[in-house]
């Protein structure tokens, strides 16, 4: 009934319009700071920056295309990227705070993924922005999920 | 047709962000190479590094060589080619930055040569025959004596000099230093206290020339 009713839905396209653009917005900002460190700044990426990477960068490209038209399936393409580009985030977060002893990190060679290279305010690091930035995406597009089911 | 607007707004802002971002960090950067902490003076020259050329020469550059480093072996003739055309104004300090797997044991090598006062000879004859003893820049030590023969160099000695604390401590010494300047890539150079802009034969050619401008002024 109220689901038939065009303002109401007119309204909950809109909703989920504005999430899965700011989920656009987080990935694109992201896409673009991690190439300011990588690029700009050279800071050589470690191996676990580099599988975020690889989730990362695809959702600032695929997103967009979910948002001109407007299609909901976008979520079912983005999460796949969004949720275990979040788990590597969080792994990195525990390696990087010592929670996840040395022995078991995938990098040897190279860069040490365990050194911090950058440090804001004290506690600002890059995993730490990787795992805000992919928990925010994953936020929103489940949000925009249930908006657009309804 | 708002929403569009929305978007390419957004777009346009964050590109712009980086473009600004990067034009900032880089103005910054420049700046802060200009005037170079006193930490990373003292870690450019010292007093244990090979040198060659004019002590007094108002030029001096400084390399970060790694022996199996490929484009160190291309860029070793162009430096001494601009010392050539430029006599006595200008002078090598060489420091060690192993980065290859093995490459310290080479270097222990040549600093065991510089016991014999035959540290040139020794540098350019490993440097042309690099790939016969790091094949698919694999350093291997044991490759290396072939090479060296005919210099006059007593291996008996060196292989037991080789394994001196002193010379130890001078590679170690000598890779710190290249972390402390941020030495990531052989070769690098800096000249007169100046790293380049970026990497380059041409940028170094550069910065060589201004600096023997600069001195000539003086």
């Amino acid at each position: 009934m109220n689901t038939t009713e065009p303002s109401a839905r007119m309204r909950n396209e809109t909703a989920a319009w504005t999430l899965i653009f700011g989920a656009w917005l987080v990935a694109s900002a992201s896409t673009l700071g991690a190439l300011f460190f990588g690029e700009v700044m050279q800071l050589p990426p470690c191996v676990l920056c580099w599988y975020q990477r690889i989730c990362m960068f695809p959702l600032a490209l695929i997103l967009p295309i979910g948002l001109f038209p407007l299609d909901r399936k976008v979520v079912r393409y983005a999460l796949p990227l969004a949720v275990p580009g979040g788990l590597f985030a969080v792994f990195h977060l525990l390696l990087v705070a010592g929670v996840i002893p040395e022995s078991i990190k995938p990098c040897t060679q190279g860069v040490p993924c365990s050194e911090t290279v950058i440090e804001w305010f004290g506690f600002v690091t890059i995993p730490l922005l990787s795992v805000v930035a992919f928990s925010t995406i994953v936020a929103l597009l489940i949000a925009a999920h249930f908006r657009s089911a309804k | 047709m708002k929403q569009k607007t929305l978007f390419i707004i957004a777009l346009v802002s964050l590109l712009l962000a980086f473009v600004g971002g990067t034009l900032l960090y880089t103005a910054q950067k420049e700046d802060k190479s200009a005037q170079q902490s006193d930490t990373q003076r003292a870690a450019l020259v010292r007093m244990h590094s090979p040198t060659l050329g004019n002590a007094d020469a108002p030029v001096v550059i400084v390399e970060f060589l790694d022996p199996a480093c490929e484009t160190c072996r291309t860029f070793y003739p162009l430096v001494k080619e601009m010392m050539a055309a430029n006599p006595d104004r200008i002078r090598l300090v060489l420091r060690h930055a192993p980065f290859h797997d093995g490459s310290d044991k080479v270097v222990a090598v040549l600093e065991a040569a510089r016991k014999q006062g035959k540290f040139w000879p020794a540098l350019e004859a490993l440097l042309a025959a690099q790939a016969g003893w790091a094949p698919n820049h694999t350093p291997q030590v044991a490759l290396v004596w072939k090479h060296l023969e005919g210099l006059g160099l007593n291996f008996e000695q060196m292989r037991a000099d080789m394994t001196s604390p002193v010379i130890a401590n001078l590679i170690a010494q000598d890779l710190a230093d290249a972390r402390t300047l941020r030495v990531t890539q052989t070769p690098e150079f800096f000249v007169n206290g100046k790293p380049l802009p970026s990497f380059g034969y041409e940028q170094l050619k550069k910065l060589v020339d201004d600096a023997l401008k600069d001195t000539q002024r003086r």
